[in-house]
């Protein structure tokens, strides 16, 4: 297990813990918890909360970045799940709705791998394909209309609490769970990592790269499904229009925060997550802190700069450099 | 006066050039002399020397050693432009040209004719009209260059490079994809620019093409110069032992003695397997415990035989069969789970996955093949890695080390760990020894003879022929994509593989021998 929290985490935790200071300056109040009726209650804890959706989506994404893949799409299938399960919430039971949602997750991760695995489509261009006609299916399914719905087996889902902790913080840390036991207890994580980093090679090596970059993509989809049927709990109605509208570029960012590259190869869930996290607390704190929220995007820009120069090549060489000559010294 | 040629200092003049990228020696004081109105074939197989030699006359690589006179004077450009800028204009096989702006606007680059801070359109069109004239080439200089074939693309990148002021111009493979009528015109222009006075070298791996235009010959091998020789005077057969072999009373004595190899179990045949366009159906019986080696020229079908063989590349007819069962061989994949194994030629695109540890490299191919529901524990993988970095004698002796980072000495071996862990029944190493230093080539060729008695079948092309002479019990020749000739036990020496190379030659060596 040592392998889902690798020693490179550390940048990245720092970087969470530094926010979180900042967050509890401008918010004195923070780190306060309260439970009510059995739920707990707080800024960190709406932090994991808000921040559900785009961690869910990081799951999916990493593993497709990780195959040297992009997939811009996830939002719109968001918007399509929410919309199946809003329309379907008061007419079936919950395992049904969570069946068709998913199920449409899945079929758009297979027509996004079937794109790029089968037919060699650049990954940027083939998921851009879903990611305008996703929004537009989502919209038919919902006649243009913002469904509601008042199941309150989904409502649960969105704001119900399982000890102590919201649903949707519990269903995020499971799902981290099971794609961890599934990519790296089998040896799929290391298949995807080789045809990341090369997938010529991979190929003439036996692996079957098509497939790898197939099952990628449909986790992405389910991943990004069950992030849209939250979404949709959470505010107990789908919104085709606004659904998960700019999320993918979340997702990606978050990824990216956390150390996996986009060039492919090697890849971590749990920073990819973290990433999440640490997109999520600056959104809280700037919200908290009373700023406007325009100033978020500035904010994040700066991260984002920031994370990119560290992983830059010349940057790294530079620090492998120093981190070498250092070593020779000791 | 280019018929006079020795009084006049000669135009190129390059002494004593030596290059090394790490442990790898590219170039060893490489002599290469140019004179003006020549067209000088350059040749050698791959990593003879042949580009690192132009790179390092045009300023690409700085050299270790050595130097260049350009008519007389010293020159050390330090890029490419400022090669150009002396004189020297080299056109690659890829056109470095841009394929979305205009004919006229690629020709001058970097250079349209000004007035007032505009590009005078109509007044550049009129001079690239004129230039190509010069080539023979009336086309419609403003459409996109793009929109040409790539023989005309070849001859606006020469028109560009000769408008340059070029005095030496240098041409890597310009006719890998030309079509014979294209050749010809690109021949015309080539002789013409020679009557101006310019001197050209012509790197080619097509032999016919050499003898029917250059004047002058070198030959490159493993970096060192063999010999420059007059193109009328070197009989073909003498021309590919300069490119592929060592003189041949060094190498019969060297062959390792073979016995008895008619007797043992074949493991993999292949009848009338072939690919239309891509190898000739040939036949082909690989057995346990025996060594066969691929020997051709470049491009002769080598490579493509082993991707074949493989199953990288599908056939289109014939049977393969393993250990006498029939199979069908559709993706590398196929091939793994037959027990086969495959070591490319270029070990960085196609071999290593360079960020992943040693560990991870090694083994790839056999988690492929066991498949994703059954891991290899992270103990297993460790024990693995550990025993094949000590058997192979990798270094470092970290398996937790990016394979990139190792040399390519050790990347090789860390490709051989990776098919040795899935115990396979047939290797195929293609250029095994290409591009290590001397000590992992000595190696590489041990472990190929101890594999072997280990009762592994091999399949190894090698464009060294001493080399192949010296670990193979058979020898197959390919020539034009063919299989052409199958030497065995005796037959096998250096002077017969190259008489089957060179297929003009063959009567002439048969009198020689005889």
């Amino acid at each position: 297990m040592t392998a889902l929290l690798p020693r490179r985490g550390l940048a990245q935790i720092l970087a969470l813990i530094v926010i979180l200071a900042v967050d509890r300056v401008v918010s004195p109040q923070f780190f306060d918890l309260r439970l009510q009726d059995g739920r707990l209650f707080g800024s960190v804890i709406d932090v994991l909360n808000r921040g559900t959706p785009v961690a869910l989506l990081s799951l999916g994404m990493v593993l497709v970045i990780a195959t040297r893949g992009i997939d811009l799409s996830v939002g719109a299938v968001m918007a399509i799940a929410g919309a199946i399960a809003a329309s379907l919430a008061d007419s079936h039971g919950l395992p049904v709705v969570l069946a068709a949602a998913l199920g449409a997750g899945l079929v758009c991760g297979l027509w996004n791998g079937f794109l790029v695995a089968v037919l060699g489509m650049q990954p940027i261009v083939a998921t851009l394909i879903l990611m305008v006609a996703g929004r537009g299916i989502a919209q038919l399914i919902t006649e243009g209309r913002i469904v509601t719905f008042s199941s309150p087996d989904l409502v649960w889902l969105g704001n119900g609490a399982v000890l102590g902790l919201p649903v949707p913080v519990a269903i995020a840390l499971c799902m981290l769970i099971l794609t961890g036991v599934v990519v790296r207890g089998s040896a799929l994580g290391l298949l995807i990592e080789a045809t990341g980093g090369n997938a010529r090679a991979s190929e003439l090596a036996g692996v079957g790269t098509r497939a790898m970059i197939l099952a990628v993509y449909v986790w992405c989809g389910v991943c990004a499904a069950l992030a849209g049927v939250i979404a949709a709990a959470d505010i107990m109605g789908a919104d085709a229009n606004n659904a998960g509208l700019w999320l993918e570029l979340d997702a990606i960012l978050a990824v990216v925060i956390g150390g996996t590259s986009l060039f492919g190869g090697r890849f971590s869930l749990v920073l990819a997550v973290l990433g999440a996290l640490i997109i999520q607390t600056m959104n809280t704190g700037i919200l908290l802190s009373g700023y406007p929220p325009e100033f978020n995007l500035l904010v994040k820009a700066v991260v984002v700069l920031a994370v990119l120069l560290l992983q830059s090549p010349k940057l790294t060489g530079f620090a492998g450099i120093v981190a070498r000559l250092r070593r020779t010294k000791a | 006066m280019e018929n006079s040629p020795d009084p006049a200092p000669p135009l190129l003049e390059v002494r004593g050039i030596s290059k090394s990228f790490g442990a790898v020696r590219a170039l060893q004081e490489v002599d290469f002399t140019l004179r003006a109105g020549e067209i000088h074939a350059l040749l050698g197989e791959n990593g003879a020397g042949k580009s690192t030699l132009i790179k390092v006359i045009t300023g690409v690589f700085p050299r270790d050693a050595g130097i260049v006179r350009l008519g007389g004077d010293d020159i050390a450009p330090r890029s490419a432009k400022a090669a150009v800028a002396a004189g020297i204009a080299t056109v690659y096989q890829e056109v470095n040209l841009l394929p979305n702006l205009s004919v006229a606007q690629n020709l001058f680059l970097d250079r349209q004719p000004m007035r007032f801070g505009i590009v005078r359109e109509g007044e550049m069109r009129r001079r690239a009209k004129a230039l190509l004239a010069d080539f023979g080439l009336n086309i419609d200089v403003a459409a996109p260059l793009g929109s040409y074939s790539v023989a005309i693309q070849h001859v606006t990148a020469i028109a560009r490079a000769v408008d340059l002021s070029a005095r030496v111009l240098i041409l890597d493979e310009p006719t890998a994809s030309l079509d014979r009528h294209e050749v010809e015109i690109l021949f015309g222009i080539m002789r013409q620019l020679a009557t101006r006075g310019i001197g050209i070298v012509f790197v080619s791996h097509f032999l016919d093409q050499v003898y029917e235009i250059s004047d002058r010959i070198t030959v490159l091998r493993n970096g060192r110069l063999v010999g420059e020789r007059e193109t009328a005077s070197l009989p073909r057969l003498e021309l590919i032992r300069m490119m592929l072999g060592r003189e041949l009373a060094e190498t019969t004595s060297t062959r390792a003695s073979t016995g008895e190899h008619r007797a043992r179990e074949v493991c993999a045949s292949f009848e009338n397997y072939g690919k239309a366009g891509y190898v000739t159906p040939f036949n082909l019986e690989l057995r346990h415990g025996e060594v066969v080696g691929l020997a051709g020229l470049l491009g002769s079908g080598r490579t493509e035989t082993a991707r074949l063989v493989f199953g990288a590349e599908r056939a289109d007819g014939g049977q393969a069969r393993v250990e006498g069962a029939p199979v069908r061989l559709q993706s590398p994949r196929d091939g793994v789970r037959h027990g086969f194994g495959y070591c490319p030629e270029e070990r960085k695109t196609d071999g290593i996955v360079a960020e992943l540890t040693v560990r991870e490299n090694i083994v790839l191919a056999l988690q492929a093949k066991r498949g994703l529901h059954r891991p290899l524990s992270r103990r297993e993988q460790d024990e693995i890695a550990r025993r094949y970095v000590k058997m192979l004698d990798i270094r470092p002796a970290d398996p937790e080390r990016p394979v990139g980072l190792l040399s390519g000495g050790n990347q090789q071996k860390v490709l051989l760990a990776r098919w040795l862990a899935t115990s396979p029944r047939l290797l195929v190493l293609d250029e095994p020894t290409r591009g290590i230093d001397v000590g992992a080539h000595a190696e590489i060729i041990r472990l190929i003879r101890e594999l072997c008695d280990d009762g592994l079948a091999l399949l190894v092309i090698s464009s060294e022929l001493d080399e192949i002479v010296t670990y193979s019990d058979r020898v197959v020749v390919l020539r034009d994509r063919a299989h052409v000739e199958d030497l065995a036990g005796e037959a096998i020496d250096v002077g017969n593989i190259l008489a089957a190379i060179a297929a003009d030659a063959a009567t002439v060596a048969l009198e020689a021998h005889t």
